[in-house]
């Protein structure tokens, strides 16, 4: 084998070359698990409201836009009721498009609340918009949208 | 951080609103996660969350592995008489975690 056709490999193209393998596999590894894609969480959001349209309104989903750490992103859900026996919120769902599973938690509440708002804390794998439900009890729904930057995503796929 | 943590005002006025605020020691372990060895993560999460006032339910949720480690869950109660409100956090091996919080009404 002549010296041209010798691969020329030393120490520094292994360490590149070992590097790039531990990317692609860690590449693998972080698809492995299939995340939810948009249209799954409309057929979730779908199976949640069934025909009623999700109108806009009436409903803020306050999440911070960037989320360094996608393990713990804070959100909070406010919906604008006088939470009566008559009008009151029924249920609250927070939705998340990219993550394994679209839905993430749903909230039920009634006029012994007094007041439509929920806090808790999620985990966003990447980049991602999550939408926030409110069901009425006259049957009506509201849907609010908020697109988050995600610095190191949560969900453990790593 | 250990057992759950409930806070609530001591006192409140009858008919005021009162914010409700809990959180709870737990991995909410997802199952897609792997251990060093490759192993996966079995899951192991809470899926339920109730509380109760005056014995009877006034907030529910349903949690999914999307709700972070230590889930932290804030709402409104408004307060109508003295009494409990009581927490239940249900495990996926359908283990109960409770606890228990004294409202003064005045």
């Amino acid at each position: 084998m002549s010296d041209a056709l010798r691969p020329h490999l030393n120490r520094r193209d292994l360490l590149v070359l070992g590097g790039g393998a531990v990317a692609a596999l860690g590449i693998t590894l972080v698809s492995l698990p299939a995340t939810a894609t948009p249209v799954e969480m409309e057929t979730e959001i779908a199976r949640i409201v069934g025909n009623v349209p999700c109108q806009e309104g009436r409903i803020r989903l306050m999440m911070p836009p960037i989320a360094e750490d996608g393990n713990v992103v804070p959100l909070t859900v406010s919906v604008d009721s006088p939470m009566t026996d008559s009008d009151h919120v029924r249920e609250i769902h927070v939705l998340m498009e990219e993550n394994p599973w679209p839905l993430a938690c749903s909230f039920h509440l009634g006029p012994e609340n007094g007041k439509a708002e929920v806090s808790t804390r999620v985990r966003l794998a990447k980049d991602q918009s999550v939408v926030a439900i409110a069901r009425m009890n006259d049957g009506s729904a509201y849907r609010a949208t908020a697109a988050i930057k995600v610095t190191v995503g949560g969900c453990g796929a790593n | 951080m250990s057992g759950p943590h409930v806070r609530i005002p001591k006192q409140a006025k009858a008919g005021e609103i009162i914010e409700v605020k809990t959180l709870i020691s737990h991995p909410m372990e997802t199952g897609l996660r792997k251990a060093a060895d490759g192993t996966p993560i079995p899951r192991k999460a809470l899926n339920r969350f109730e509380c109760r006032y005056l014995d009877q339910t006034v907030f529910l949720g349903e949690l999914h592995p999307s709700v972070s480690a230590n889930p932290y869950i804030a709402f409104f109660v408004r307060a109508t008489r003295s009494g409990k409100l009581v927490f239940a956090w249900t495990d996926d091996d359908g283990s109960v975690i409770r606890a228990e919080a004294d409202l003064d009404v005045i």
